[in-house]
């Protein structure tokens, strides 16, 4: 065992890249079920945007190129999902599900001819200065865009659902849609839009797993990503700053634990493979045990204006 | 014409099988409050829905103010000058009075001059409210007050008021009515929606009575009865139920100091209850909804056993017994909520009459249900309360509401109890089938039931009971003979002023 081999810097740096993919996913969701709807396909649209990520950077060679198509076919499904459950009612537990599983086949399909194939990466920021100051400055500056993306998206859906008439029309709806249908606001559009926004999130999620995080493509690569994704949304009581947190978390248990397979600690190697995901689910339930939690009131509620 | 304000004309909407309404034309003068009334069904809320936009006319026109007005959603309407109350309240729960204040009007100013001008108006207006509480903790009276400023605010010409009073107390009634007044003094019209005839000959100027879609006439509530208005909203007359002097026998129920803590986190939790109730007699338990009503009626009928020596039943201790046992020694509930909590809405009305009969009726025998005893206990209910369904294989669901309400009453009734506890027995249902409800619990009292009458309209537990307690904050006051006592004794019982009021009993 030799723990004096895990460098902090690189840890630390690697967790942010290891949290960006579940903080994307985790953002969109949030936003998705603050409108009332549940999409449990967050797994199957990562990983649809995951492997169309990889096959569009592969072939055009821009990895940017890359993100707006994963996004743009992730949103596209989570369409579909809007429109099954929004326009035609169906149930958004099972539609979901078959979402997820469809996202897993799909990819499959698409990713055949890719396997073992290398996509081209994003480059680092590099920012003269910031980026040497010694420990910071290769922690806090020197990662891909995407990294400050997320970061970006994080907070600006924070200040949109606070500050915003739009946020606050879009946390109505997710509260009662029969209020906000009876002052006149039109509840599918909107959800519409929150899935569109939640797939796109997701998607851009995966593309960063091919793309930037591996970056190969392997079948079945999210690996319960999408789900993690989904567990933080509801113990970090839907709150834009905790999702923060228990991305960062689980991103840095993940790094961690990583870290000390390769240093070869004596614990089952088994055990270590699952502590991320303990770790993240029992520290958010604990955060999530005191106060309120806020979920929406009419989440996963199917709404239908009938009279 | 100068004083008119809105004028339908001819507006008719048909839905696939029903008309809900038919050439419908009546004016609303300026400063005028004018009543809409009828039945459950009549076509109230689909013409309300056309005035604010919710839904368009198929037919007919509207004009405000001498411009043709054709709203095609809420916000033109609201635009117009026209703003509406909700009978549901459209409030959201999770958010602040400010916010929910916000969502209803079409361009909010900044959060703080709108919390100043929320606490000018509901000051000038008599209806304090604080913009920052959330709504989830306010009661039913505070959360029409947030409903009433949303629409005061954008300086409405016309008001829709949708049943604005079924969850007030008397004493919010009468502020409400001062708040209307004033508004009217300002000369802003009101078109307020009732069944409460009473309330209307008091406040209205006008009334349009509707039924079966139909305009029936439109007249001065204050020189008509209540009961013409009454037959002219039911089509026919009705008999008013009639009670018959019995002797009170034993005493059939009592409880004892029954506390239970709260369900969950919305719930309220009961402290100290202690009433008893005699053989042929009712008692009425009134009080704001959410006062404690539903966890009342889950203790009585076993759905949460409670503490030791808290129930008795003719003397035998049943507080640890859950319903199946209490039903069996003849201790008989019907809920509020009809579907889901009384009946299950995707079984039939036979599945249904199993549920809760299948002891005391014998329906269940060996474990094996006999279905055509079934089959001919639900058509005697369906017979005997004058339901009006296809027939007993129909689901619950398929039922209006006051046929199915009709029903599950019936049911309980027809198993011959000893104690019955009901909650809200007539709600919305329509007067005739209310009347014949009343009627049938005052005979089930007459042949020696002891009931318990949970209710929210102060007129039918004045009318059936022998006497009144009220529910505040899970605490239930001293029940006093209904002879005794009078509408504002009652409305400071439902306020929680139960020392005040044994003070003054007799």
């Amino acid at each position: 065992m030799d723990l004096s081999s895990i460098s902090p810097t690189l840890l630390v740096a690697s967790i942010m890249v290891s949290a960006t993919p579940i903080l994307l996913a985790a953002i969109g969701e949030m936003v998705v079920e603050k409108s009332g709807v549940l999409n449990l396909g967050v797994e199957g649209m990562m990983i649809t945007g995951a492997v169309v990520g990889f096959a569009v950077a592969v072939e055009t060679g821009s990895p940017s190129m890359g993100f707006v198509v994963a996004a743009l076919a992730s949103a596209l499904l989570s369409i579909v999902f809007g429109v099954l459950t929004q326009l035609l009612l169906s149930n958004q537990v099972a539609t979901g599900l078959g979402l997820t599983l469809a996202g897993l086949g799909l990819s499959a399909l698409i990713g055949k001819p890719y396997e073992g194939m290398r996509s081209p990466t994003l480059p680092r920021i590099d920012i003269p200065g910031l980026s040497d100051i010694p420990f910071f400055g290769r922690v806090l500056f020197g990662h891909d865009p995407m990294v400050y993306f997320g970061l970006g998206l994080v907070l600006a859906v924070w200040a949109f659902l606070k500050f915003t008439r739009a946020g606050l029309i879009l946390r109505a709806t997710g509260e009662s849609h029969d209020s906000a249908h009876a002052l006149g606001y039109k509840v599918v559009r909107i959800r519409l839009a929150a899935i569109f926004f939640g797939g796109a999130c997701a998607g851009l999620g995966g593309a960063y797993l091919s793309l930037v995080r591996v970056p190969q493509w392997t079948e079945g690569m999210t690996a319960g990503a999408g789900w993690i994704a989904l567990a933080i949304v509801v113990f970090a009581s839907w709150r834009a700053g905790r999702v923060l947190i228990g991305a960062y978390l689980f991103g840095g248990v993940t790094v961690l634990q990583l870290n000390l397979q390769a240093a070869g600690v004596q614990v089952p190697v088994a055990l270590l493979s699952a502590s991320p995901y303990l770790v993240t689910i029992l520290v958010l339930v604990i955060i999530s045990a005191r106060g309120q939690h806020g979920a929406p009131a009419s989440l996963g509620r199917p709404f239908h204006a009938s009279n | 014409m100068d004083n008119t304000l809105l004028s339908l004309r001819g507006l008719t909407k048909t839905y696939p099988g029903v008309v809900a309404n038919d050439d419908v034309s009546f004016d609303i003068g300026r400063g005028e409050i004018h009543a809409l009334l009828g039945e459950n069904g009549a076509g109230k809320s689909t013409l309300v829905k056309m005035i604010y936009g919710l839904v368009a006319p198929d037919k007919g026109e509207m004009t405000l103010a001498g411009a043709p007005y054709r709203p095609a959603k809420p916000s033109e309407a609201r635009q117009a000058g026209v703003a509406m109350v909700f009978q549901h309240f459209s409030l959201f729960d999770a958010l602040d009075v400010a916010e929910n204040v916000a969502l209803g009007m079409e361009d909010p100013p900044k959060s703080r001059d709108l919390a100043k001008r929320i606490r000018d108006v509901s000051e000038a207006y008599g209806l304090p409210l604080d913009p920052s509480r959330v709504v989830g903790t306010l009661s039913a009276g505070e959360r029409q007050r947030v409903e009433i400023i949303r629409c005061l605010l954008q300086e409405p010409r016309l008001l829709i008021m949708d049943e604005p009073t079924s969850v007030l107390t008397p004493q919010e009634v009468e502020i409400l009515f001062e708040t209307l007044r004033k508004l009217k003094s300002e000369g802003t019209s009101i078109l307020y929606i009732s069944h409460k005839l009473e309330e209307i000959r008091a406040l209205c100027d006008t009334a349009t009575i509707l039924r079966l879609g139909q305009k029936v006439d439109t007249t001065t509530p204050s020189e008509t009865t209540a009961r013409q208005l009454a037959e002219m909203m039911v089509g026919s007359s009705f008999a008013a139920p009639e009670a018959r002097h019995t002797e009170k026998g034993d005493v059939a129920l009592e409880v004892r100091g029954l506390s239970l803590p709260a369900p969950g986190a919305f719930g309220t939790p009961l402290r100290d209850l202690s009433f008893e109730v005699r053989a042929g007699e009712v008692l009425g338990i009134g009080g704001v909804a959410g006062n404690g009503q539903d966890e009342l009626l889950a203790a009585l009928s076993g759905e949460r056993t409670c503490p030791a020596g808290s129930v008795w039943l003719k003397g035998a201790d049943v507080s640890r017994q859950g319903p199946t046992a209490r039903r069996a020694a003849g201790l008989l509930s019907a809920p509020e909520e009809r579907l889901g909590h009384a009946a299950a809405p995707n079984m039939s009305l036979v599945e249904n009459a199993v549920l809760t009969a299948g002891k005391r009726k014998a329906l269940v025998r060996n474990g094996m249900i006999g279905w055509s005893r079934a089959r001919d206990f639900a058509e005697e209910v369906i017979t005997r309360f004058d339901v009006r369904t296809p027939g007993p294989h129909v689901a619950a669901r398929a039922l209006s509401g006051g046929n199915l309400q009709k029903y599950v009453v019936g049911r309980e009734i027809l198993q011959d109890p000893e104690v019955l506890i009901i909650n809200q027995p007539t709600w919305g249902v329509d007067a005739a089938a209310a009347a014949a409800i009343r009627q049938a619990l005052l005979d089930l009292a007459a042949g020696g039931t002891a009931l318990v009458v949970i209710s929210q309209d102060l007129d039918e537990l004045v009318e059936i009971s022998d006497r009144f307690a009220a529910l505040n904050e899970g605490r239930l006051s001293p029940a006093y003979p209904v002879a005794d006592l009078d509408m504002e004794r009652i409305g400071l019982m439902m306020g929680g002023a139960h020392d005040m009021e044994a003070t003054h009993a007799p």
